[in-house]
């Protein structure tokens, strides 16, 4: 599964706080995308565009188990792809369908605005400006059905596994 | 292949996989999935058409138990209808099977050597104690595995801890945890496995103890060797030990850390976080508390309550303070009875609850903002029990018994 993408930088440790701040969380979902990086990159929610690509450096998603990664996946961010995302998050973003790699280098392999061509399947991940290449940790068959699928639980609704949900969901 | 740790082991064979390493991405299959009270609230809920197997499905009533409000009720009403629908026989409802998940989990038990468990609770690496594979997930995962059977993990590397002497009397498994939280701080993205000569003097209890702890490192998987002290266990309930899994001789560690058990004192847990932020007693004695808590599936077994009831017996819990005790599960309460600690407590003036999570994460007698509590349960995340401002101290139920007694925080060996 290939995506391409115009490439945003950040760098080390982007904790979940970052991503969703706390004061947001209760606030409605279509409220919640105004604040994503505020704190570090106040005005990037106005300039980022479907398909764009995150490329970080180590640690990415760090912090609470808050659902951080939907917010990314309604920005309609491409894929993100890290030195390295912390585990918890790493779920997250398979769960809620963000293509995401840990490729360890990527992040100087990057400057903002070039573009990345990423292949979670084969976990590569290309700078198509300057050709340097780096893997990644593949996703497997299955995960890239759940991310095929748009999530755990559509993936069962499309299966039809699903019968209803509760009135929040 | 032949060098792999036993949290390798078991995720490798359930992957139909030779060898697995760290880092790997490995979709596993699961024999025993737990759903708790919380995954049928409104906010939590979807549900799945089917399950992969009613018989490998265990709902457990624990969090918010009894129903304290109707929102809750509603909830336990549309998990008992659930779990007839789809045939799931084992259902611990509220009354005399009711208990924490962790506890029932390692006491029927469900957690089985060399299998796989999965639950909604942070604290399942505690199944890890029964040489069980036992990890918490996420509330819509959850569904995502009683439906199909199977879900997948990131491989971590292993911390190998070599075990060694035995504790001294009145320091137990809940020092020796907080003592390795303070000298190794976290594992984020690693398994924690135990084994070393001490292991023959170590109950299932304090090996429990340890592994449920272990989230509070952030580890991954925490488990114990298969020994005779397993094999016992599993005996008296009439199961075996055949799928045990030890480590290969030459299994790869990230680190290998021997322990001395007779070195480790009586240890404090300072509010916050137990990584790198634990001390030695001494040095928190005499910080004045109000409130205690004796309980959650760390530390609300038999062996918790006697060590309270041993500090109690013809003593008094400070009027200042109020001292909870929750039980891990009814059977253990009842246990309680017989043993006649349950009264011993009670004349004491401790509060004994029926069994839940009850003060551990606020859900009962919750804490104010300028409350000092005293906690033998898992957390002390600020907010954890209650009111953010709220000061969480963690200590053994010894520990705890000793401060509520004293009014302040106190050295259980000043009460033997
Ligand atoms: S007792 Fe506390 S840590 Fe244990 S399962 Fe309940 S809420 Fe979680």
């Amino acid at each position: 599964m290939e995506i391409t993408g115009r490439v945003w930088c950040f760098g080390d440790d982007v904790n979940t706080d970052l991503i969703q701040p706390m004061h947001t969380v209760f606030k409605p979902v279509e409220e919640q995308h105004r604040y994503v990086f505020e704190a570090n990159r106040p005005g990037w929610v106005n300039l980022v565009e479907p398909g764009d690509v995150i490329v970080a450096g180590r640690n990415f998603g760090t912090g609470s188990s808050r659902p951080a990664a939907k917010l990314l996946v309604d920005l309609r961010i491409g894929a993100l792809v890290c030195d390295s995302i912390n585990w918890l998050f790493f779920r997250n973003c398979v769960n809620f369908a963000l293509p995401a790699l840990s490729c360890h280098g990527v992040a100087r392999m990057f400057a903002e605005g070039q573009t990345a061509r990423i292949d979670v399947g084969t976990g590569s991940v290309q700078n198509l400006e300057t050709g340097s290449r780096v893997s990644g940790q593949p996703w497997t068959a299955e995960l890239l059905d759940i991310l095929r699928a748009g999530g755990l639980l559509e993936q069962l609704a499309r299966d039809g596994l699903l019968v209803g949900r509760g009135t929040d969901e | 292949m032949a060098d792999m740790t036993m949290t390798e082991k078991i995720l490798a064979g359930h992957s139909d996989r030779e060898a697995i390493r760290p880092g790997d991405i490995v979709v596993t299959k699961v024999d025993t999935v737990v759903p708790l009270d919380m995954n049928f609230y409104d906010s939590m809920w979807a549900e799945p058409s089917k399950v992969f197997d009613p018989d490998r499905i265990v709902v457990i009533f624990d969090h918010v138990v009894p129903a304290p409000n109707r929102g809750v009720g509603e909830a336990l009403e549309r998990g008992r209808a659930f779990a007839k629908k789809m045939g799931i026989s084992r259902l611990h409802d509220v009354g005399p099977d009711q208990g924490i998940c962790h506890q029932l989990i390692a006491d029927v038990p469900y957690a089985m050597p060399g299998e796989m468990l999965v639950c909604v609770d942070s604290h399942t690496c505690s199944g890890g104690a029964l040489n069980c594979a036992a990890r918490g997930i996420g509330a819509p995962e959850l569904i995502y595995v009683m439906a199909k059977g199977f879900t997948w993990f990131q491989v971590g590397e292993t911390v190998r801890y070599e075990l060694s002497g035995s504790l001294r009397s009145h320091v137990t498994a809940k020092d020796l945890f907080l003592h390795l939280a303070d000298r190794y701080g976290a594992h984020v993205g690693q398994n924690m496995e135990f084994g070393g000569s001490a292991l023959p003097g170590l109950t299932m209890d304090q090996r429990r103890t340890l592994t449920t702890m272990c989230a509070e490192v952030s580890a991954e998987f925490a488990m114990f060797e298969p020994d005779e002290v397993l094999e016992r266990h599993l005996r008296e309930r009439g199961r075996s030990m055949d799928g045990g899994v030890l480590p290969d001789p030459d299994a790869v560690y990230a680190e290998v850390r021997s322990i001395e058990l007779a070195s480790v004192e009586p240890m404090v847990g300072l509010p916050g976080s137990v990584v790198h932020n634990t001390v030695g007693v001494s040095s928190a004695a005499g910080t004045p508390i109000n409130r205690a808590f004796i309980g959650s599936c760390a530390n609300g077994t038999v062996a918790d309550l006697r060590e309270a009831a041993a500090v109690l017996t013809g003593r008094r819990v400070s009027p200042e303070v109020t001292l909870f005790i929750t039980p891990g599960s009814q059977a253990i309460y009842q246990q309680a009875v017989h043993e006649g600690i349950i009264a011993t407590l009670a004349d004491a003036g401790a509060v004994v609850t029926v069994s839940s999570c009850g003060m551990c994460a606020g859900f009962q007698n919750s804490l104010g903002p300028t409350d000092v509590c005293i906690a033998s349960s898992t957390r002390n995340f600020a907010g954890r029990m209650g009111h953010p401002d709220a000061q969480i101290y963690l200590g053994s139920s010894g520990t705890v018994a000793a401060s509520a007694v004293a009014g302040a925080i106190a050295d259980v060996r000043e009460f033997a």
